[in-house]
This record gives structure tokens, sequence and C-alpha cells, in this order.
């Protein structure tokens, strides 16, 4: 049962780490333009 | 901007080059198009500091993934552009540059040398009021799906600990983890659904939201509560997944609107250029249409769109109605007459005294028309809010009934009433109902714009899935709305060419049809055009005119009768003929065909001449059809078709079909209409074909039917689930089974809309 304490904080961290990320990348404009860095990838400059 | 109409011979260039990119094919299609000229966009760019400007542009013609590098890369090699980002996703570019060292016009010069047509948007106008929304429910998405995740994690220990054998501690840790993670994220992903609950109650009414708001709130608190005396049984799980699953439902729902309505946006800011005002001193100035009062004087260009209503100052053209009325010849206009906004100047430039719209013009009567129209069909109610009228109380009830059922009835504790009470509301939540919808006309809607066809919302979808006729207008929707030559083949070729080098020099909708046929000529030099009557050139010492019979000086009895747009090329008094008729669209007789196999009724309804529409009607088989047909006229008749019990399908293009594209149960524009149509249309279709109106209707009769299996399949599970629940069978591990699975099943069940073919004719037109 020890394990527990600290597999649950463990498991918790990294989904926060998860949500935290998805956040970060909501507010950084990731997901305005889901075609154009597809696109842009193919530039050769 | 299309840059290849300034060279007299560009098109037919493009035309004989068949390695030409998808964007030049397509600048070079859209040739009969306004000219939207560089010094347009002055009035939209936006001074900063430092002299620093932007400017917000939509990108008409982008089809391809190079267009992003040829774009941002022609623009960025200039000196002076700090920055050009174009978004691919809403074909939205951003310039900002130093002024010092460029300009506008010359940015927007680059973009037309590229082949691209562009028109300047107001980003604050298009505010992302939207937006916020959007990344809300987002938000609140990823919150509830991180809950969900860990809760859910949690409570399979629990219940495993059940079956085995947990000790009382550890259940107790885990309750209080759940509740630590489920609370806090209830309290942020529920706002939407507690604010939208809230304000339907005090306002008297009850909405899915009520139901879904009373048992997230319930089970979390009658959870908190048997926590704290050591419970058994918690609910955590299922109210937050219960949460997930509905915000992802919503946000389908949110981003299909939000997609239709940008590229909504972009259709319609296509029009919003500007005028060229004459000032008292004679100063030409770009002003927006906005700032335009009547009574201000406005120079329109040969080949330009007439931007305002108004009165023709000076100067003597032809003005291209198609737009307006359906006739397909343009008509020479003289000072002193009434000319209207969207209709063409081919001829010679012109002043327009600005008059406002008022009583009695064509433009007024349109509009009244059409918001007449327009209330008959507000009455119509979405298939998802038919559902929730009677869903929500019926959900309420059972909850009420088991509650005193259990309490009063079989004497049960008011904990375990309300316990059992809760269980029946959580598993009754419209989750497979709440995502039976929105998953499938997001599908839906993909598809279409894959193949070229906005909708633009999703009840268009649901109403056009219960039509049973099909009523089309001729000119621009059977028919291209260009003329082409009919005997091209009886025509020397070299006459043809001398023609088309005469032809060059206008815009006229024939000399445009002539070029088209007549492949790459030189143009002729100093080429006369007389307004209504034709062109006239000298060539060595003979003299070449081209235009109507008496112009060219034949007589009445000489040629072919024909009942349509004919031109006449004499020169060395030897008179060639040249005669002309509107294209039918390429597979219309197919189309038409196809619809009626499958069990529509079809009717043409048209404002030209009796002997034109008919020749169109027996050419492709329809047997129903009316000539001479005014804006009422078409009106009387849908009225009359729906008094029958008849649910009427409108396709149409001019303004003059505005009304009746209102007025009918559901309506489908192609993307050459008017402003008027394509804000009436439910439905609008890009290129040549006329099969988009095929797949139009053949995408909604399969969403329809998807949608009503969902219901089905959600009916089914409530009719399992429901009985279940009342007699407190339903542990919290029933309901996150059940739940979980019928959400499932619901999504892909909707995914199957993305599963039906595609018309291939689509990938010709778009590549």
């Amino acid at each position: 049962m020890t394990a527990l304490s600290f597999l649950i904080p463990a498991a918790l961290f990294l989904g926060l780490i998860g949500l935290i990320a998805f956040l970060w990348a909501l507010k950084n404009g990731q997901f305005e333009d889901l075609d154009g860095a597809a696109h842009r990838m193919l530039d050769d400059d | 901007m299309n840059v290849t109409s300034d060279s007299p011979t560009g098109t037919q260039n493009i035309q004989a080059a068949p390695l030409a990119s998808c964007c030049e094919i397509a600048a070079a299609m859209d040739l009969a198009d306004e000219v939207i000229r560089p010094a347009d966009v002055a009035s939209y760019v936006v001074a900063g500091k430092d002299g620093i400007s932007d400017l917000h542009l939509i990108v008409r013609n982008m089809h391809c993934p190079s267009c992003v590098r040829q774009i941002e890369g022609g623009l960025n090699g200039n000196p002076g552009v700090l920055t050009a980002r174009l978004n691919a996703t809403t074909h939205r570019l951003h310039l900002r540059w130093n002024t010092a060292q460029t300009d506008a016009a010359s940015l927007v010069g680059v973009l037309a040398d590229l082949g691209y047509e562009v028109s300047p948007y107001d980003p604050v106008k298009l505010a992302a009021s939207a937006n916020t929304d959007d990344k809300d429910l987002l938000k609140a998405m990823a919150v509830s799906g991180f809950a969900a995740a860990n809760v859910m994690l949690i409570s399979v220990a629990v219940w495993a600990g059940l079956a085995q054998d947990m000790g009382e501690a550890t259940r107790a840790l885990m309750h209080w983890l759940s509740a630590l993670i489920a609370l806090p994220a209830v309290a942020y992903a529920g706002r939407p659904f507690f604010r939208s609950a809230l304000s339907a109650v005090s306002h008297g009414r009850t909405n899915m939201d009520v139901p879904i708001s009373l048992a997230v709130l319930l089970a979390c608190g009658m959870s908190l509560f048997e926590t704290t005396r050591g419970g058994d049984h918690v609910y955590f799980d299922a109210s937050v997944s219960l949460l997930f699953f509905l915000l992802i439902g919503r946000f389908l729902d949110r981003s299909l609107r939000r997609k239709v309505e940008s590229a909504a946006q972009n259709l319609l800011s296509l029009r919003a250029v500007s005028a060229t005002v004459i000032g008292p001193d004679g100063s030409y100035v770009s002003t927006p249409i906005d700032s335009i009062r009547p009574g201000m004087s406005v120079a329109v260009a040969a080949g330009e769109r007439l931007p305002v209503d108004g009165v023709l100052a000076s100067g003597q053209t032809e003005i291209d109605t198609s737009m307006v009325t359906g006739e397909s010849l343009p008509r020479p206009t003289r000072i002193g007459d009434k000319v209207f906004a969207g209709t063409v100047n081919v001829g010679a430039p012109v002043t327009v005294t600005v008059t406002a719209t008022d009583e009695g013009t064509l433009l007024s009567e349109i509009v009244s028309l059409m918001e007449a129209a327009e209330q008959g069909r507000a009455k119509y109610v979405r298939l998802a809010d038919r559902m929730a009228r009677w869903y929500a109380p019926a959900v309420h009830a059972v909850a009420l009934a088991t509650f005193l059922g259990w309490f009063l009835i079989a004497g049960a504790s008011w904990q375990g009433a309300l316990m059992i009470a809760i269980t029946v509301l959580i598993v009754t939540c419209p989750c497979a109902l709440g995502l039976a919808v929105p998953a499938v006309q997001a599908g839906a809607v993909g598809r279409l714009l894959k193949a070229g066809i906005l909708a633009k919302s999703g009840d268009g979808l649901e109403r056009l899935a219960s039509v049973d006729t099909v009523v089309f207008d001729k000119t621009g929707t059977l028919t291209l709305g260009q003329p082409e030559l009919v005997d091209q083949h009886d025509i020397a070729l070299a006459d043809l060419k001398r023609a088309a080098s005469l032809a060059a020099a206008s815009r006229h909708p024939l000399s445009l049809a002539l070029r088209r046929v007549a492949g790459p000529v030189a143009a002729l030099q100093s080429v006369e055009e007389i307004p209504g009557q034709g062109l006239k050139a000298t060539d060595g010492q003979s003299e070449i005119r081209l235009g109507r019979r008496e112009f060219a000086g034949v007589s009445a009895n000489e040629g072919l009768a024909h009942d349509g747009p004919e031109l006449w090329l004499s020169e060395n008094d030897r008179h060639i003929q040249f005669r002309f008729n509107d294209t039918i669209r390429p597979d219309a007789a197919t189309v038409v065909s196809a619809l009626q196999q499958d069990g529509y009724a079809v009717e043409l309804l048209s404002g030209d001449r009796e002997d034109a529409v008919a020749r169109i009607a027996k050419e492709l088989g329809i047997t129903a059809w009316r000539h001479g047909c005014t804006p009422q006229d078409k009106i009387a008749r849908l009225d009359t078709l729906a008094a029958r019990g008849h649910r009427v399908c409108m396709v149409g293009d001019g303004l003059n079909d505005a009304p009746a594209l209102a007025a009918a149960f559901a309506s489908i524009s192609p993307g050459t209409a008017a402003d008027a149509s394509q804000t009436a249309a439910d439905f609008i279709f890009q290129g040549q074909h006329l099969a988009p109106v095929l797949e139009s209707l053949k995408t909604a009769r399969v969403s329809r039917s998807l949608v009503f299996q969902n219901f089905t399949l959600a009916l089914a599970y409530n009719l399992i689930a429901v009985p279940v629940a009342a007699s407190g069978l339903a542990t919290p591990l029933v309901a996150a089974i059940a739940m979980s699975s019928s959400s499932l099943v619901v999504t892909l069940n909707a995914l199957r809309i993305k599963l039906g073919h595609i018309l291939p004719e689509f990938h010709n037109d778009r590549t």
C-alpha cells in the first residue's frame, strides 16, 4: 500500500503536465492554423 | 485582382499551356469577374507607430499547398516587409510593413502578379468574439478530460477493491482524492451548462442543460456527503465524464458553426471593396463603401462592378445586369438612367451619382420581399431542440417518480432514495443525444466543404433532407450565364481570329466569348468601341467592324435566323455571322435526370424570354417550366407548391432569385451568385458543374438518416438503462460503462458520414 503514496501523485503529476502543455499550446495560438504548418514544412529556405 | 485580364492575350496563353499551376487556371476562370484595383485597399490600411502599417487581406483563389510558399515567399522578398503570414485554414493574410520602404499598392501588386485575387477586410469587424467562446469550451473540455481520466483511474481501483477486499481507510482515501480532483473540475468545466440552465430556469423554461446541471451538481453533492460518512458508492467519475462527453458534442457544434461563419464572412467581404469617389475639387479618393453618402460622384472604370446604386452622370456605356435581372445581354445605358450596385460596367468609363435606395427601386423591392419571405422560415425548429422539448421534462418526471417511489412506497431512507434518483438522472443524461446531431452534422459539413460546397448552417442540412421538389432558375444556374459561340465549326479559323483581334479590346461578354474560342491572337491597334453598337478599327486601308447587324451594315434578311445574341464581322463587304447561346452547365442534363430518377419533381422558373426557356427545358428534359417570372411570380409559385404540401429546394443565383431563395424550404446558390442570394441561400457551391446540388441533397439525406439512427440507439440505451437505474441496481460502475459505451457507439456511427464517396467531377474541378 505504500506504493500508492507515490504512484497516485506521480499519475496526477503526469496528467497535469499534459493538461498544462495543452492549455499553453491553446493560449499560444498553436491551433489557429492547422493546415498552414503542413504546407510550410515543404518550404526550402 | 486578376492580372491576366490586363494583357489582352493573357488568358489564351494560359489555356494553351496545359501545365499551368492550379492557381493560374483558377485565375483564368474568373476572367469575367470584377477587377479589384491595388488602390482599393488603401482605405483598409491601418497605420501604426514608427511608420509601420498593417493590412488584413483574404486570398480568394488559393487551393493548393504551394500557394502558401508562393505568397509568403513573394511578399517576404520585398524590402520593407516585416510580416507576411498566411493562415491556410481561413485564407486570411496579415501584412505588416515599413511605410518608408514600400506601400500597400505595390504589395497587392505583387500578389496580383502572382495571379492571386485578394480583398481587404476589417479585422475589428470580423472580431473574434466567437473565437474566445470557442477557446473557453476547449479549455473546459481539456480540464474535464484530465479530471475524467484521473478520477476513472482511481475509481477502477475502488471497484476492484469492492470485489476483493480493500481496506476502509484506503477506500476513503481514494474517495477523498476523487473529490479533490472532481469538484474543482466540475466547478470549472460545468460553467457553460450551469449558465445556460440558469438562464432557462430564470425565464421559466427548461432545456437540456437543466437535467444535466441537476445531475452533475446533485451527484457531486451526494458523493461528497457519502465520502464524509465513509459510504461505498460515489459518483464523481460519472459526473466528470458526463461533462467531458457533453463538452465534446458542444465543441463540435460550436466549431462547425465557426468554420461555416468564417467561410461565409470571407465570401461576403469579397464584395467589401471601396469606390473611387470624385471630390468637389476633381480629386479621386478611394473610400470604403459604408462611408459613401447619397449625392457623391463615383467613377466606374470599364470592366468594374458598380459599387453603389445611382444615376449615370456622365459617359455612355453598356451595363451587364445578368446578376440582377437574369437577362443575359448587356443593356445600353445613357446619362440619367438608373444603375444598380452589383451590375458590371462592360462599356466605357462613366461617372455615377449616388442615390439613396429609395422606395420603388428594384433593389428595395427585392429587400422587402426577402424580409417577408424569411419570416416564414424562422418557424423551423431544429431536430435536437424538438427532441429536447419533451426529453427534458420526461427525465425530470422519471427521476422525481423514482425518488418518491423509493422514499414513500418502498420506505427507503431519504439518502438512499435520493441516490437512486441521481443514478437515474446520470444514466438518462443525454450524452448520446448531445453527440447524436453535432457529430453527424460536423462530419457532413466537412464532407461538403471538401467537395467545394459551403453549408451555411446545420439546420439547412436538416431542411434540405426533407425536400421533395427542386426548382431551378435558368440564367447562371442551369446555364453558366455566359454566352458561347454556337457555330464554331462553320466559321473559318482565320475569320475567327480576325474577329478576336478586334474583340481583344473589349470586355463585352460576347467579345470575351470570341476570345475564349479563338485562341491566342495579336490585338489590333486603335480599336474604337461604340457602346451599344460594336467595335471598329482600320487595318491598312480597309475598315473592319464587329458588332450588331445594322452597325456592320448587314441587311435584315442575310444570314441564318437565330433567337439568341449574334455578332457580325464586316471587312471589304464580306459579312460573317457569329451566333451565340448561353452555355448550359456541362453536367446539367445528367443532374436533372438523376434528380428525377431519385423521385424529385424538377421545375424551371425563369425571368427570360419564352423561346430561350423552352429550348433549355427541352434540352434538359424538364416538363414543368415557366418564363418571364418576376420575383413575385417566383414566390407565388413556391407558395402554391408549399400549400400543396411540397417541400421545395430553390436553386438560383440572380438578385431576382433572392426572395425565392429566402422563401423556399431550403436553397442552394452557385458561388457566382449575387450578394443577397448568397446571404439567403443555405448552401453555396463552387465550380462549373451542377453536380454539387445532387451531392448536397444526398449528403443531407444520409446525415438525416444517421441522426435518426443515433436517436434510435440513444433511445434503446435509455429503455434498458432507465429501468435498471430506477430499480436501484445501477452501481457507479454500471453507470460509467453504460454512459461511455453509448457515447462511443453514437460517435462511431456518426463517422460513417465520411465514408460515402464524393462525386469524382469535383476533383477535376478543383485541382
